[in-house]
């Protein structure tokens, strides 16, 4: 810790933050293209992401073990997931309003379940020390990936091809932009959507058990403050590809780490000004990919914000 | 964003239940002829808001700590809400707790409960005795049935900044803050002030969240902090748990502050400046039973034990043992001053002249805006 980095600081902060800050932002909006992509909107992962965490981490308190704990936050995302997507299933019901409610549920059961659980210290995550090769403390610090970044990036990848490429993918992709071509396939379009929804609450689950056990790595009620929200909002951003999800998930948590690593090298003025870096990032790169010709490209047609 | 997410319900009786009980017991009374009393009344019943969660190992469980403490006593009964935002939530928590549970000394705890919503309340229930922690109550501005109580916890920052003194290698030292308020920057100040009565070369890095309560963002100002080289952290947030865990498992040393840590890293952990709430909290409550008038302006420190000290970990060296509890004994002497000159600010004006010293009582330290020289960091 006796080195000084000076100004490299900052790119060494902002590529740290990214890689720790991401995770969640990640799963979450990968999820939720999954379940976009079939024609249903999920604005519930916020509380699904609470809830994953809680469950997680009170799932590896009682059990000692952090993996335990991550499958316990997919199986309970799942189940939310599954929730949202029987609910919205019934005809006439809107996906955005239960969305809502499926928010608010899951956020106060994590928050009444989870009371016990805000003291106790459960066993974290482990990481991949990927900066063997530096004899600095920082980068060291600032490439020990944790396992679920990579899982996360591999997920984005396969995610990727098997809409492009699979038959499942090609199915979610139909059923995502026509209700009556679906149907005259043969296809069941609810169930589908249904499957979708719950397969995309896992992934909502498994990032809200990185937030609980790695980073910030313990459970209280302040634990999300709106990630899950800010990541359903990125989808669009990423224009429903899972690969840029990853890239819009590291742009979020390397500007996250902007403001305090500035601070940290003696930038002082106007920090409530970088904070909000992340989102005037996000309206630049909206506008500037934006088009008068082209109206929001890459969205399935069956979403009810498109139709 | 989470503001309206994260109401949760009172955690003792609700309105509903207690209007419910209240009228079936009401017509018991009238159905069996007795004109009695319709519901069990205690002498009195008291009110405590937090604007997080009871249990943050920090501010807020520092005052249901107390709160507890209150509960346990003859004759009180005690409601309780947490998770109230500073907005128009806390005056409908307040109006609740007065109208329904008929509460008639209130306890909003948080610093943003006081301007407006406080003041806004307090004339329209002039029997209903508000008790805000750490506002500044002055007579010819604010009502009579408004009080402000505080401690002296700059001291305790002071305690922890020798603590870190001792321990520090790199010789700069580091602190995550919320918001730049007065009591914040006045505990930033005393932190620097106490290492540097160990090695004036001791610098303390500052980074500000801009909120009480934001996890991440707590987490990356720590990692931020001891990429830049600060060896020994310490924090004024809501919730320290975070800060410390982080910065252990960055091999950093911790202070604690509003309760104590200890029990997550106590290899790392110096010591930490605490609250005891459950002393004030018990006083007030029996000088109301007794009908005797609480101070509108309630202020005490380690001597009066408003404030107390985590015990000493094995990492301070035993140089810093016997400077810490001299100090310390100083302190609880009485006529102690932090903030004394010659002492610039960090932009470099005179704040204090030679032989100017400011007592831990002097409320011009409560409207402190400045940093002290050596402090990286800026106010705004």
């Amino acid at each position: 810790m006796e080195s000084d980095l000076g100004l490299w600081a900052i790119p060494l902060a902002v590529i740290g933050g990214a890689i720790r800050v991401s995770t969640p932002i990640l799963f979450v909006s990968l999820g939720e293209t999954l379940t976009e992509r079939s024609g249903r909107i999920n604005l519930g992962l916020e509380g699904t992401l609470v809830f994953g965490a809680m469950a997680a981490y009170a799932t590896a308190v009682l059990s000692g073990s952090p993996w335990l704990g991550v499958l316990v936050g997919a199986l309970c995302g799942a189940v939310f997931g599954l929730i949202h997507g029987v609910i919205c299933s019934i005809p006439k019901v809107n996906d955005i309003a239960i969305g809502i409610a499926m928010m608010l549920l899951g956020t106060g059961l994590a928050f009444y379940f989870g009371k016990p659980f805000i003291q106790p210290v459960a066993p974290d995550l482990p990481a991949i020390p990927l900066g063997w090769w530096s004899d600095l403390p920082q980068v060291q610090a600032a490439l020990n990936v944790n396992v679920l970044f990579v899982i996360g990036l591999i997920a984005a990848l396969a995610l990727a091809w098997a809409l492009r490429a699979t038959r499942p993918g090609l199915i979610l992709r139909v059923v995502g932009d026509s209700t009556d071509a679906a149907r005259a396939m043969g296809l069941r379009p609810a169930m589908i959507r249904t499957m979708a929804t719950a397969i995309g609450g896992a992934f909502a689950g498994i990032g809200g058990s990185y937030l609980s056990l790695y980073y910030p790595g313990s459970w209280n009620e302040g634990i999300s403050s709106g990630q899950g929200l800010m990541a359903v909002a990125l989808v669009i951003f990423a224009r429903w590809s899972p690969i840029n999800c990853f890239w819009a998930a590291l742009l979020f948590g390397g500007a996250g780490a902007l403001g305090p690593a500035l601070q940290s090298v003696g930038v002082t003025q106007g920090y409530y000004l970088f904070y909000a870096a992340p989102y005037i990032l996000t309206l630049g790169v909206l506008i500037a990919t934006s088009s008068t010709s082209r109206a929001l490209t890459g969205a399935p047609g069956e979403l009810s914000i498109t139709k | 964003m989470t503001d309206f997410l994260s109401k949760s319900p009172r955690s003792t009786l609700s309105r509903r239940d207690l209007l419910r009980g209240s009228a079936a017991l009401g017509g018991v009374a009238a159905l069996s002829g007795f004109p009695g009393v319709a519901r069990a009344q205690s002498a009195l019943t008291v009110g405590f808001i937090y604007v997080g969660p009871r249990d943050d190992f920090g501010y807020n469980q520092s005052h249901a700590i107390g709160a507890a403490a209150v509960k346990a006593m003859e004759g009180v009964t005690v409601v309780e809400e947490e998770n109230v935002p500073e907005t128009i939530d806390v005056q409908k928590s307040m109006e609740s707790m007065i109208n329904f549970d008929g509460a008639t000394l209130i306890f909003p705890t948080s610093f943003g409960y006081f301007d407006p919503h406080i003041l806004t309340l307090a004339p329209k229930y002039p029997d209903v005795r508000f008790e805000h922690c750490g506002g500044l109550w002055s007579a010819d501005k604010h009502p009579t049935n408004v009080g402000s109580y505080f401690g002296y916890i700059g001291m305790g920052q002071y305690l922890n900044g020798i603590a870190a003194g001792h321990a520090t290698k790199t010789k700069k030292i580091g602190f995550v803050a919320a918001k730049p308020i007065p009591q914040v920057l006045l505990n930033i100040n005393s932190f620097l002030l106490g290492a540097r009565a160990v090695d004036p070369s001791i610098t303390c890095q500052v980074i500000f969240t801009g909120e009480w309560s934001l996890a991440v963002k707590e987490a990356e100002a720590t990692n931020a902090l001891v990429d830049a080289g600060a060896d020994v952290i310490t924090c004024h947030v809501d919730g320290p748990k975070v800060v410390v865990e982080t910065a252990a498992g960055r091999g950093a040393f911790v202070c604690g502050y509003h309760a104590d840590q200890s029990a997550l890293s106590p290899d790392k952990y110096l010591t930490g400046a605490e609250w005891n709430w459950a002393k004030v909290y018990t006083d007030m409550v029996s000088a109301t039973m007794k009908g005797e008038a609480i101070p509108n302006f309630v202020r005490g420190g380690l001597a009066d034990g408003f404030i107390k000290m985590s015990p000493l970990g094995p990492a301070v060296p035993e140089a810093g043992r016997a400077q810490f509890e001299a100090v310390k004994a100083e302190i609880e002497k009485g006529g102690f001053s932090v903030i004394k000159g010659p002492l610039k600010d960090n932009a470099g004006n005179v704040v204090a002249t030679d032989g100017q010293a400011f007592l831990e009582t002097d409320p011009a330290l409560e409207g402190m805006a400045y940093l002290v020289e050596g402090v990286i960091g800026s106010t705004s």
